[in-house]
């Protein structure tokens, strides 16, 4: 009980692998669900019924598809650069994964005593009066989701293909683009809740004090990049079958593939639980639903929203896509940034 | 436990720079660069300074090392052919290693080693570090801070001047 490492109880560690377990388990499980979802919610939009023969209404179709890909033949090029062949997938789906330590999905629950915060990088100091989690827990999120660049712009120039290369290149050059305005959509947030720790931006809003309603157009402008950060349609130029066959993976073959798959939804749902935890008050609902209910069932809505986007709307050209990045969004946000500053001065002084 | 992690990382950090200067294909010395740069990130966060840490992460990780990358992949910077340039290696390495002896003697010369300045980890863990680096960029250091954004600009602008023919 009493054995401390590092100064805090080994309990906590235990308690921290749990809920690693717990975050990693759920996104897997919705990774390989979200495809199923989304060719059903598409099907269905396009008036077609979708995967129907892998079980029940198709139930069984991400399992199958796992196994198909699983004992695919893996293909390596002849003129590839091996080493940064075999890294790409991996740097492609490592980010999306790990920022899902610095979200608190859930209040505090108790075990056997200790109070324990659902969120993984996140413990109370020995008289459970205080929360510690990383300070800077939203930056955290922007450098893991720049590191995610790597993965694309890695597969694209190793695949030795002209396709792999113009996908990686544009995706670089739009998730560079994209990131800047996201970045600066959500400061306003943090000048509004003055912190930089998700576990307090979700405690500021607590009763319905949801940063959507203070601050709409960063909402939208941010969900609107995240999108376009994580290639999702209408951005997805970097993978647009009818120019590029299927862009920086066009050379992936098996479950090297499958990690692009799974890294492209995990974004999603990191996406989506970023976007929950900044502006749709995180964990906090109605009290007679525990908070981790609250949360998942706000990333599903979320989830749902982008294939519902996908099923809408068309792809955006090369240049109205750098158009509407540099020039619509960057002076929006830094508008909506004056925007905040004169209003907390008016407010506040 | 501490102290095993550093001398983990630590070796981690020397391994890569190392492999940034001997891998013959310039992505992956840019890669083994980056993966410096994280050991250095980890240095920080176990420095107690989590700011600067995710800031080297977003600004040398994720910003500059990705414009290096899709510079050397532009380019299509083939594997490096070995040439034997020994007088410039040599002339290097002896300046490389004169300045880290330089640096050392200096050090250890100082009073530096045991020195406190104004701040200790309990007032910076009272204001926040962030607090901190703010309130100091903003008016001890705001004329540096300013023309540094203004040397950005001018970089900026003088890229686009150079690239673009007709503006």
């Amino acid at each position: 009980m009493d054995t401390l490492i590092l100064g805090l109880p080994v309990a906590y560690y235990i308690a921290m692998v749990a809920k690693v377990l717990v975050a990693f388990v759920f996104v897997l499980l919705t990774v390989a669900y979200a495809t199923y979802a989304e060719r059903k919610i598409i099907g269905h939009m396009q008036v077609r019924l979708g995967p129907m023969r892998t079980g029940w209404h198709g139930l069984l179709q991400p399992i199958a598809d796992g196994v198909k890909l699983f004992f695919k033949e893996e293909i390596i090029p002849d003129q590839a650069s091996k080493f940064a062949f075999l890294l790409a997938p991996l740097v492609a789906l490592i980010p999306a994964f790990i920022s899902f330590a610095v979200i608190p999905f859930g209040g505090t629950i108790e075990v056997f005593g200790y109070k324990v915060p659902l969120q993984i990088a996140a413990y109370y100091d020995q008289a459970g009066a205080q929360v510690f989690d990383i300070n800077v827990g939203v930056l955290y999120i922007l450098a893991m989701a720049s590191l995610g660049v790597y993965g694309v712009v890695l597969a694209g120039w190793s695949s030795n293909s002209k396709y792999s290369l113009l996908g990686g290149l544009r995706s670089a050059a739009q998730m560079i683009s994209y990131e800047l305005s996201a970045g600066l959509a959500i400061i306003a947030v943090f000048m509004l809740s003055g912190s930089l720790s998700l576990h307090q931006i979700v405690a500021a809003q607590a009763d319905g004090a949801w940063y959507v309603f203070k601050q709409p157009i960063a909402f939208v402008i941010f969900f609107i990049c995240s999108l376009a950060e994580i290639n999702r349609t209408p951005f997805d130029l970097p993978e647009a079958e009818t120019e590029l066959v299927s862009g920086f993976i066009t050379e992936y073959s098996s479950m090297k593939y499958a990690m692009f798959f799974m890294a492209e939804y995990a974004n999603m749902v990191t996406v989506c639980a970023v976007t929950t935890t900044l502006f749709l008050g995180g964990w906090h609902g109605p009290a007679f639903l525990p908070g981790w209910f609250w949360f998942v069932a706000k990333v599903y809505f979320l989830i749902f929203v982008c294939m519902w986007i996908r099923a809408t709307y068309p792809r955006y050209r090369y240049d109205q896509l750098m158009h509407l990045g540099w020039k619509v969004f960057l002076p929006i946000t830094l508008l909506n940034i004056v925007g905040t500053g004169i209003w907390i001065a008016v407010t506040q002084f | 436990m501490e102290s095993i992690f550093f001398f983990v990382v630590a070796a981690v950090a020397v391994i890569c720079s190392l492999l940034v200067i001997t891998c013959k294909n310039p992505i992956n010395s840019a890669l083994s660069l980056v993966m410096t740069f994280f050991c250095l990130a980890t240095f920080y966060v176990m420095l107690d300074a989590p700011f600067m840490a995710v800031t080297q992460v977003i600004v040398y990780a994720g910003a500059i090392m990705v414009l290096i990358i899709f510079v050397i992949m532009l380019l299509n910077v083939k594997a490096e052919t070995v040439k034997p340039n020994t007088h410039a290696v040599l002339a290097g390495s002896a300046i490389g290693i004169f300045s880290m002896f330089l640096t050392v003697w200096f050090l250890l010369k100082g009073s530096l080693t045991g020195a406190t300045g104004s701040m200790s980890p309990q007032s910076i863990a009272k204001t926040g570090h962030i607090e901190i680096i703010g309130k100091a960029l903003f008016t001890d250091f705001l004329l540096p801070f300013e023309v540094t954004s203004i040397l950005l600009l001018v970089a900026i602008i003088g890229a686009v001047i150079l690239a673009k023919k007709r503006i």
